[in-house]
């Protein structure tokens, strides 16, 4: 399988603080994988690299067979990355159809785009709430409406920032089905992800971010049973 | 492609612009809307029949600010970024139509070449300063700073061309005095121009453009490039996240808003026929504000009633007494952020709408 993803020696710090610590890192197309590791791993800064938000101090992004290092954040949406906040990037003020609107917009049009929001509509049970200021849902129909959204870009990869945070266990079983139907629609997806069970729902292989670099890499399994990323991150049963 | 099927594809895309003119970026629709709408262009038609020719020209001053007050809804309003120096581009323009034409002259529809190049002028100036604000990432309030900067440097700098090596051909720029003497815009017509004096005909002729301008960017506002616009106002970091250019598209807005800035300007140098440095300076500059504010800066109809009716307003209490006319002005701006922050226009739009929706159910 082809990488769709391959960053080589990113490295990135902030004044004395190394976020990015020379990161290795490959991604097969059509996979879900997950990023997982303790608060100030360096998980978000990462997403940030990745979307072109903060320039690299030293190292190489190629995405889908080209260097997009260089790129701004929207060029790089445009060549097929999207995104989703941890906390929900939606339009609040505006209805939830018109969130889907600008979303769709660039790609889609009349008949088209009318259709594919009726569709969206129904991928994240938002039918009946077109009309509805999108600040007003619930938490959990904000961050779903944002997952629909970010499909607007016709993306290759989805980088999704806990995506389940807040969200209740069914709302988060759910989203886990959601995203199993992306995946299965081509989109390759990487998730930070603390919601270790939700990890378990999602994900084939994981990796391990730990002061701005990789741990540990692997399936669910190896990753669970690391002795080392017990001790650093997920803990001992005796513990 | 057949004669038939690009008349066809025509009619479709002329329907589809119409269908623009409604929207969610624009308040009113359905028939009562644009009946009303229509009665209120016909009795704007029939008041010149009713009022003496020196009421119609003063009324077609009114009129001239529209479009800056429009422009500045776009850019304020709708893209969320408040500019303090519209009268930049207003001033640049005027000052562009009293050089062109003084050297150019009147005849032959000259006058209307003018405004179109004044309003060219002034939306180019509005497009160089919108790209480096934009591309120079400079956001909020600093956008307001940069662009009072702009107009009052503007205004110094013209107050200050007193010496007659201030000309450019036959035109004296004029210092603080500002130039006048430019002629008023000409209709070249078969036995002679038709002369737009203040009156009738120019109030014609600034109905019908305000009109156009008003059913224009309803069109735009409801467009795909509308709902970006209003997108970058509610979340400008998501929008980029989704493969949009939030610089150009802010950049777009601003040379727009400046563009019907100078349209303004242009035409208040040809109704009046001077054009003074004052007109870019810090109370000229505060003025739209408080007409886009009041009237309701998110709905380019709230904008559009709110300033003729706070213009209106405004001159009234100059004219007919009151010394106090600017702090009324002010005091307005206050009690409309205090109790209506959306504009009290829309804010009484708003309640109609509840009354009809309420007494229809």
């Amino acid at each position: 399988m082809t990488d769709i993803l391959k960053v080589q020696g990113l490295r990135k710090a902030f004044g004395g603080v190394v976020v990015a610590n020379g990161i290795d890192f490959s991604l097969s197309a059509g996979t879900m994988h997950c990023l997982i590791g303790p608060n100030g791993a360096g998980k978000s800064s990462f997403f940030r690299l990745l979307l072109g938000e903060h320039a690299p101090d030293a190292g190489t992004i190629t995405f889908d067979g080209s260097d997009i290092t260089g790129l701004r954040s929207f060029q790089r949406i445009r060549r097929g990355i999207s995104v989703k906040f941890q906390v929900p990037g939606i339009f609040k003020a505006l209805s939830v159809r018109q969130n889907l609107e600008v979303a769709f917009q660039d790609h889609l049009h009349g008949q088209s785009l009318g259709a594919t929001i009726r569709e969206m509509l129904d991928f994240t049970d938002l039918r009946g709430n077109e009309t509805t200021p999108a600040g007003i849902l619930s938490h959990g129909q904000q961050q779903w409406l944002e997952i629909a959204m970010a499909v607007g870009v016709e993306p290759k990869l989805l980088l999704l920032d806990e995506p389940t945070a807040g969200m209740s266990p069914d709302e988060t079983r759910k989203t886990g089905e959601m995203l199993h139907d992306l995946n299965s629609r081509g989109i390759t997806i990487l998730a930070v992800e603390h919601d270790m069970a939700f990890v378990e729902q999602i994900a084939r292989r994981v990796t391990v971010l730990h002061f701005g670099s990789i741990f540990a890499s692997g399936t669910i399994a190896e990753i669970i049973d690391h002795p080392g990323v017990q001790e650093i991150y997920l803990g001992t049963a005796d513990a | 492609m057949s004669v038939s099927e690009s008349a066809t594809l025509s009619r479709s895309r002329t329907r589809s612009l119409l269908a623009r003119l409604e929207g969610p970026q624009t308040m009113g629709r359905g028939p009562g809307f644009w009946g009303g709408a229509a009665l209120a262009v016909a009795a704007a038609a029939a008041y010149p029949l009713m009022a003496d020719a020196w009421t119609v020209g003063n009324a077609a001053y009114f009129l001239i600010w529209t479009f800056m007050a429009m422009g500045l809804g776009v850019v304020w309003g709708y893209a969320g970024a408040l500019s303090f120096g519209q009268t930049a581009f207003f001033g640049l323009a005027g000052y562009a139509y009293g050089v062109i034409t003084l050297n150019l002259g009147a005849a032959y529809g000259l006058t209307l070449l003018a405004l179109v190049l004044a309003v060219a002028i002034g939306g180019l100036f509005a497009l160089v300063i919108g790209y480096f604000m934009f591309y120079g990432r400079i956001q909020g309030v600093f956008i307001g700073i940069v662009t009072l900067s702009v107009t009052l440097v503007l205004e110094t700098f013209m107050a200050q061309t007193a010496g007659p090596q201030w000309r450019i051909g036959e035109a004296r720029l004029n210092g603080f005095n500002g130039m006048s003497g430019m002629p008023p815009l000409t209709l070249p017509w078969i036995g002679g121009d038709i002369v737009l004096y203040p009156g009738p005909s120019l109030y014609y002729l600034l109905l019908g453009l305000v009109v156009v301008c008003y059913l224009g960017l309803r069109i735009m506002l409801n467009s795909p490039f509308g709902n970006v616009l209003v997108a970058i106002r509610e979340n400008p970091h998501r929008v980029g996240m989704l493969g949009y250019d939030v610089r150009l598209y802010q950049t777009l807005a601003f040379a727009i808003g400046g563009a019907f800035a100078a349209l303004s300007g242009a035409l208040y140098t040809a109704w009046g026929q001077y054009i003074t440095p004052s007109s870019m300076g810090l109370t000229s500059a505060a003025l739209p504000i408080v007409w886009v504010a009041v009237g309701g800066r998110r709905d380019i109809t709230a904008t559009l009633i709110g300033t003729i009716v706070v213009l209106a307003g405004f001159q009234s209490l100059t004219i007919y007494g009151s010394q106090y006319a600017l702090v009324v002005m002010g005091a307005l701006l206050l009690l409309t952020v205090l109790v209506a922050p959306q504009g009290l226009i829309i804010g009484a739009m708003t309640l109609l709408g509840r009354i009809f929706k309420s007494r229809k159910s």
